[in-house]
């Protein structure tokens, strides 16, 4: 069980060829997941990890029955690559390459609304199921199997947190990089209505940051939606001057739109619990949970 | 990646937008060729990146060529916070009815781009759209509709337009569309679009900022920011060079870690305990020993640090690799300042193997880490 990936999840690899794509490659076979095919452009007819190389998405999806792709090619190409997986009936699609331009993006988030597809990213960590299927590059010993759904627009500091979960033996039902770009396929409402029908997740952490103002729609439709579960939350960038941009191209804040204090404060006024530092969200979680 | 005044206004005239008549000088005997094409009244506009150049004096106004030598001349000596004037924009003054805002950025929600307009623009722009919210007009573009000449007109009907007015807006709305995907822009406007006493229409300034990412299609603007002639501070230009993320704040504790979410996080924890940081440098994901070393080089270089604070969470990166960069800089550029270092994930034990052998002590959590920097930036970094 969990959210959007799980035992039963069949992958291709999209750029399984280079340095990242293999690598990782390696290590979501060694985690259980079924890696079923590869696509390279011109690497067709090899094997990887022993996994089958084509050339095309359309021949690995003729030859192998496959359910998701996970895309580790370089920015310039990678619109190309996700629209390859869409055309070709791929419904879950994880994107891992970072520095896409925001147009391409908004072409490859058009398609996939349109053929009802679920995109993940880009510029994510991906999505792990624990101990059932991991689509992404995150170090998966730091998850264990439990009942809190993750969805966050960070890597490393989603590693920070998680990790600080599973000490304190909280496992979790499914962990979600939404990605750091400005455009990104899932949102925060989109996982938070998942994790509503998911049976196993009993409650939630959502870790935002600083720009945009997803987070704000959130803590709305939390209201708005009488949302059931309990909801943890942190939020990065509270230290950031405005205009600044931090990394993540998301990651700007603009005036006084998409600061921290403004997400915070949605927030609280949802009933949201909201943690000052990483470290403070086990507890938070620990108190809901057991009431 | 922010144009000048000048690129911008070039571009939108060759797209057939009405800009003010002006040409650019570097010097006063440019000045004085530009601005005997011209007819007066002139505006002299300072080129620079930074906001706010109208109150800080980089804009003057005259009406004959020798007041626009000098102020030509005044400018270019100028500094406007604390960026040299390399340039000046000379144009003539338009003769303003109404100032109008139109401009084109990115819609997170819908995943695509928005177009907003107002009948009142100008320098009050935002905080108008936080005070009288109705005088904003949104338009979301449909991304595989895009944004056709009909949508504009009807967004020139909002603003009480009728006409010919109407008629011409649109196209100039459409035109500026046309220019921002060309350009991979994340946002451009035309604030003030001024319509003039005579009833017509020029984009009195303009901007664009340019989609980083999206360089790579438009290398001419990637050399222009690489070889310095942009908004970046030179930490900034070195950072972008070894693809790094840098911002300069104005504390006193380094900072360096993996992932623009944990690095924020890590400022918000210094700043929790009382600390005040220095930067936020995050060096990605699989960063190599030679950009970790680049990055120190860079956060040391700026002489407020006092104490350098490392948070590496390995992913893909790996924290044998993060402890080879540290004691290449230790070798190559003699870090005295004192470090605090917190090292886990990916190849920890390596890591730490390294540095411990060189006696440099390595923590597991990030809150204690914090906690002993902020410490010792109290004690004047001792």
């Amino acid at each position: 069980m969990g959210i959007i990936i799980d035992g039963n999840t069949r992958a291709i690899v999209q750029g399984i060829t280079g340095t990242q794509g293999s690598f990782h490659t390696k290590l979501m076979l060694e985690y259980g997941t079924k890696i079923v095919a590869g696509v390279t452009p011109g690497k067709g007819e090899t094997q990887i990890h022993g996994v089958p190389v084509y050339d095309t998405v359309e021949e690995a999806i003729e030859k192998h029955s496959a359910n998701a792709s996970i895309i580790f090619v370089p920015a310039p190409f990678a619109a190309d690559a996700t629209l390859e997986a869409l055309e070709n009936g791929i419904k879950t699609i994880v994107i891992i390459t970072e520095h896409i331009p925001i147009k391409d993006a908004v072409n490859v988030m058009t398609y996939a609304k349109q053929v009802n597809a679920t995109i993940i990213g880009p510029n994510t960590p991906g999505i792990i199921t624990p101990e059932e299927s991991k689509l992404g590059i995150m170090p998966a010993h730091i998850f264990k199997p439990g009942t809190i759904g993750m969805v966050s627009r960070s890597g490393t500091l989603t590693y920070e947190i998680a990790a600080g979960l599973t000490r304190k033996n909280l496992g979790q039902s499914t962990c979600i990089g939404l990605g750091g770009d400005p455009i990104t396929g899932l949102n925060f409402l989109d996982a938070l209505r998942m994790f509503e029908k998911d049976p196993r997740t009993k409650a939630i952490v959502l870790i935002g940051e600083i720009g945009g103002n997803l987070e704000e729609l959130a803590a709305e439709y939390i209201v708005r939606e009488k949302y059931p579960k309990p909801v943890v939350a942190f939020i990065a960038g509270r230290s950031a001057p405005p205009g600044k941009r931090m990394g993540h191209a998301g990651a700007i804040v603009m005036g006084k739109a998409g600061t921290a204090e403004s997400k915070i404060e949605k927030f609280k006024n949802a009933g949201v619990k909201v943690a000052e530092k990483p470290n403070d969200v086990p507890e938070l979680l620990m108190n809901l949970v057991s009431n | 990646m922010k144009l000048f005044e000048y690129e911008a206004k070039n571009i939108l005239a060759r797209y057939g937008i009405p800009t003010p008549h002006g040409g650019l000088a570097t010097n006063p005997s440019q000045a004085h060729e530009v601005v005997s094409k011209l007819k007066p009244p002139f505006v002299v506009k300072a080129q620079v990146l930074v906001a706010g150049r109208g109150k800080a004096g980089g804009i003057l106004f005259s009406d004959s060529i020798g007041e626009v030598e000098k102020d030509a001349e005044k400018l270019l000596r100028m500094q406007i916070k604390g960026i040299p004037v390399k340039s000046v924009w000379i144009e003539e003054k338009i003769q303003i009815k109404k100032e109008l805002y139109f401009g084109i950025t990115i819609d997170r929600f819908n995943q695509s781009y928005v177009a907003i307009a107002s009948s009142v623009g100008g320098m009050e722009i935002e905080e108008i759209a936080t005070k009288a919210p109705e005088k904003i007009i949104h338009f979301p573009i449909n991304p595989q509709q895009g944004f056709h000449s009909f949508h504009a007109r009807q967004m020139a009907r909002k603003m009480g337009y009728a006409g010919n007015q109407l008629s011409e807006l649109g196209r100039i709305f459409e035109r500026l569309y046309c220019v921002g995907m060309d350009y991979d822009a994340e946002l451009i406007e035309m604030n003030p679009l001024a319509e003039t006493v005579n009833g017509k229409f020029v984009a009195a300034d303009a901007r664009i900022i340019l989609d980083d990412n999206a360089l790579f299609r438009h290398e001419e603007y990637k050399k222009r920011l690489l070889e310095g002639e942009s908004e970046l501070t030179p930490q900034e230009i070195e950072a972008t060079k070894n693809d790094l993320a840098y911002v300069k704040l104005d504390g006193d504790i380094g900072v360096i870690g993996n992932g623009a979410g944990l690095v924020m996080a890590t400022l918000d924890t210094i700043q929790y305990y009382g600390g005040k940081p220095a930067n936020f440098l995050d060096v990605g994901g699989g960063a190599p020993a030679e950009k970790i070393a680049a990055a120190l080089k860079i956060v040391l270089s700026d002489p407020k640090v006092k104490a350098l604070f490392i948070n590496i969470l390995g992913g893909i990166t790996r924290c044998d690799e993060v402890a080879r960069g540290i004691l290449e800089a230790k070798a190559k550029i003699g870090v005295t300042k004192p470090m605090v270092i917190r090292l886990v994930g990916t190849n920890e034990e390596e890591g730490k193997r390294i540095l411990t052998e060189e006696g440099i002590h390595v923590l597991e959590s990030m809150e204690e880490a914090a906690q002993r920097v902020v410490e010792i930036s109290r004690h004047g970094g001792k």
